[in-house]
């Protein structure tokens, strides 16, 4: 019997593993996304889960942990955040390597240094290219679901990868929402009986993991990796319409709000899509086109959603909760003008919008600027800024102001080397 | 006629096939064979980088008979964590056959001194059932013979060179039998793979006990040591009879010495059969040598006084109580 | 089995990604039994092993890096000379008294 309850997004999430009950956990605390660790604990204590703890002495060791296990053909679950994702970094690669199931939920927050505890999407988002698949949520219902999908999802035997399922830090994870919570048997028969590949737990049958590859077989090996990823991309969809089907609400590999008619539109992942949603009821409501498009799939990224929903559009902004120093603009930004390049011609102007940095809260008025921006660029302003952090004190780097290039550049005017 | 442990390990299986590309007098797969024989329940290996790793795993081919999973350099510990536990948890579904499987890691002593130290800790204080085997060979072999915090006094390794103004490495070697001693584990011992009686008596304890079981075990390498191939398991007992490397067990926090060597050897007998300590026999380093007997002397007689009146009249190879 | 140096790998024949198993991992247990080691000797030493005067200590047999030490019936029977790398550990270890092992120069086999 599924029943509404009042949970946090981290109370949620424990729930869902309860509900799962993977045979081990290996997790160490870390703000925000402690109380799944000691909700989980809590629950075997009680003896309503039969999973295994293991509370190992560092995020680097929950990982390896987690490898391990998972390798044995357990099936595995932890959560973590910032620099708990940060120090378990390169056991992410390996666990995906290993193309190993593995499910981790991820309290997003933003990475020292300044240490700060608030929400920020750039611990994530530095993993992007670790070969996890990860679903960022956008409320605690579906930080929830996210959970129960990501089992189905990583295990596919098309797939075999491990996913994150982000939910934003304190946004999220300490905010409580009216949530559904499904039926204990109901969740467990969506989710299955995990059917490992190998384990290393046969003797007749030795399995050697992690042998070190000559250059003449990475390549192959990653090849095989990617392939999980691409494959992933039907998976998400079709694992996300049997939700639909078995629990009412239905998921993609990303969330569409308003955007058939739209000429202006805002493209945000997590937590704030919510706060974009509204401000477009609002818009519309004064005759406004806008629309939403939220990604809940950043990897695998979904391209060809991107450029249907953004190609007939007249203005786009990319609204980034992470921040890459040194390139242009932030991840979800470089990659969604990345996707749009082929199809440039038909292409909006696109800019980029990055917010919430360290938990800076953001504004209905923020998001109803960056429309009014959006509204701007469709009636041929110029001087719209390419790239912004928004509600940032001081004058923004002029660097970043023209993306869109006035004038083609004519002469090649490159310098040689001193010879 | 044989003694019994050789013959019991006669019995079992091979658990490492030849053909694998440890260099030639290698210790570790010596010390890797003498540990899993001593058992006959089937076992799982995890392996923290190192030489013993990437010699006898290139995809695709394994020497390995037995499972074994190679992680990352500092995770060996908690790699088995996650095996062992997950063999409890499937084991209490009834999702695996009732069987009985042991798990023992190999970690050199990079990746147990250094980088695997701290996963090494969590392991022992969770009190997994596993056994750890730290394969020592006093540097970081692997990359070319760098420095740990195993490397013994004085030793050149090319992170702490001997050169004009030094004498190589200027630390003494960590106790890391101590600090696995700190842990209040059931089982710890020190040993070598020249004497294999007391490696594989100690091994077969170590399987046997429930929970973690530590067993450091000094293992020569001719590559870095710049000693003969054909000398490992000589260098190996000679560690023992200069006392560098006391064979001592703590089972159950009782402490016994399970080496009493007939004659103790001066460190000269061992230091000189090393090109890696070559510098020493200088005049302007003898301090060193003296400086490096004088710390043998002190733990030996530390662990004399910690053994009492439960000195072994005589223990020679093949004489241990099992 | 043929001594001399393994050919190399021919990237061609090797398999395509979609015919490798997932996570890179090796179900081919003790699968470098097939790769010799033998021609590691270079020339230099082999080890002789005379069966009339061995004793049966199995100190050989537990002190090869390499395994290199054929059992029959749980006592030592031959050496595997394609994956004997010549250490000498195994003449080193035969006890003094018995001697049933020696180190032959290898060129003498040539």
């Amino acid at each position: 019997m599924s029943k509404t309850l009042v949970l946090s997004g981290n109370l949620a999430v424990a729930h869902a593993l309860r509900q799962v009950d993977p045979h081990v956990y290996p997790g160490y605390p870390i703000t925000p996304s402690t109380k799944i660790m000691e909700a989980v604990a809590s629950f075997i204590a009680d003896g309503e889960m039969q999973c295994e703890l293991i509370a190992v002495e560092s995020e680097h060791s929950a990982m390896s942990a987690a490898v391990g296990a998972a390798s044995a053909g357990a099936r595995v679950a932890s959560a973590t955040a910032a620099n708990g994702l940060a120090f378990m970094w390169e056991v992410l690669y390996i666990a995906s390597g290993s193309q190993l199931p593995i499910v981790l939920a991820v309290g997003n927050r933003a990475l020292s240094t300044p240490i700060n505890g608030f929400a920020d999407h750039g611990e994530a988002m530095g993993a992007r290219d670790a070969s996890w698949i990860t679903l960022y949520s956008e409320n605690v219902q579906e930080a929830y679901d996210n959970i129960i999908q990501a089992f189905r999802i990583g295990e596919d035997k098309r797939v075999r990868l491990p996913v994150i399922v982000c939910l934003d830090g304190f946004l999220l994870t300490h905010t409580s929402e009216n949530i559904t919570l499904e039926d204990d048997e109901t969740v467990k028969a969506f989710v299955g009986t995990y059917q490992a590949e190998y384990s290393l737990l046969n003797p007749d049958q030795p399995v050697s993991h992690g042998l070190s590859d000559p250059p003449a077989y990475y390549m192959e090996h990653k090849m095989r990796q990617q392939a999980g990823m691409e494959q992933a991309r039907a998976v998400i969809e079709e694992v996300g319409a049997k939700f639909g089907e078995q629990f009412g609400r239905r998921y993609g590999l990303v969330d569409s709000y308003r955007m058939d008619d739209a000429e202006i539109a805002v493209v945000i992942l997590g937590s704030e899509a919510g706060r974009v949603k509204s401000v477009v009821d609002n818009l519309r409501q004064a005759g406004k086109k806008a629309g939403v498009l939220r990604i809940r799939a950043a990897r695998p990224f979904p391209e060809e959603q991107i450029i249907r929903q953004l190609l007939g559009l007249r203005a786009v902004a990319v609204m980034d909760r992470s921040y890459a120093p040194g390139a242009v603009g932030a991840p979800m930004f470089q990659e969604i003008r990345s996707a749009l390049y082929d199809y440039r011609s038909s292409a909006p102007p696109v800019i980029n919008r990055i917010y919430g940095l360290g938990g800076r809260e953001l504004r209905n008025a923020d998001v109803e600027a960056i429309f009014a921006e959006l509204e701007a660029l469709t009636s041929g302003d110029e001087t719209v800024p390419g790239i912004q952090l928004v509600g940032l004190r001081g004058e923004p780097l002029p660097t970043w102001q023209e993306l869109r290039p006035v004038e083609t550049p004519t002469a090649k005017t490159e310098q040689p080397y001193a010879q | 006629m044989p003694n019994e442990q050789l013959i019991f390990a006669t019995n079992q299986a091979e658990p490492l096939a030849g053909g694998h590309s440890l260099c030639a007098g290698c210790a570790a797969s010596i010390i890797v064979r003498q540990v899993i024989m001593s058992t006959a329940d089937p076992v799982v290996v995890a392996n923290a980088t190192g030489c013993l790793e990437v010699c006898t795993g290139i995809y695709p081919t394994t020497s390995w008979n037995v499972s074994w999973i190679h992680n990352a350099f500092a995770n060996a510990a908690a790699t088995l964590s996650g095996v062992e536990t997950a063999y409890r948890a499937l084991r209490k579904r009834g999702e695996i056959p009732e069987r009985e499987i042991k798990f023992v890691a190999f970690g050199g002593d990079g990746g147990t001194y250094d980088i695997g130290l701290q996963s090494l800790s969590g392991a022992l204080e969770r009190g997994h059932d596993m056994v750890y085997v730290c394969y020592d060979n006093g540097a970081y072999m692997n990359t070319g013979v760098q420095r740990s915090s195993a490397t013994p006094l004085g030793a050149h390794t090319t992170t702490s060179p001997a050169g004009t103004i030094s004498y190589g490495k200027a630390e003494r070697r960590k106790d890391l039998t101590a600090i696995a001693e700190g842990h209040g584990i059931p089982y710890i011992a020190q040993t070598s793979p020249g004497y294999y009686m007391d490696l594989m008596y100690k091994a077969k304890r170590a399987f046997q006990t429930k929970g973690p079981a530590f067993l450091n075990v000094m293992s020569p390498c001719p590559l870095g040591w710049v000693s003969e191939p054909g000398d490992t398991l000589i260098l190996a007992r000679l560690a023992a009879d200069t006392c560098i490397w006391p064979l001592f067990e703590i089972a159950e926090g009782e402490f016994s010495l399970t080496y009493l060597p007939l004659e103790k050897q001066p460190v000269t007998e061992w230091l000189k059969q090393q090109g890696r300590f070559r510098h020493l026999f200088t005049p302007e380093n003898e301090g060193v040598i003296d400086q490096f007997q004088a710390e043998v002397d002190r733990n030996w007689q530390k662990l004399l006084a910690r053994a009492g009146d439960a000195i072994p009249d005589f223990a020679g190879p093949g004489e241990f109580k099992v | 089995m043929s001594g001399g140096l393994p050919a190399e790998p021919v990237p061609g024949n090797l398999p395509h990604w979609d015919e490798l198993p997932p996570g890179g991992v090796s179900e081919d247990a003790g699968s470098t039994a097939a790769r010799t080691t033998g021609y590691w000797r270079g020339g230099g030493q082999r080890p002789l092993l005379d069966l009339n005067l061995c004793v049966q200590c199995l100190h050989c047999w537990i002190s090869c890096p390499d395994a290199c030490f054929i059992l029959e019936n749980g006592k030592v029977a031959a050496i595997d000379y394609d994956h004997c790398k010549g250490c000498g550990i195994c003449a080193q270890e035969c006890p003094p008294m018995v001697n049933a092992i020696v180190l032959i120069e290898e060129r003498r086999f040539a």
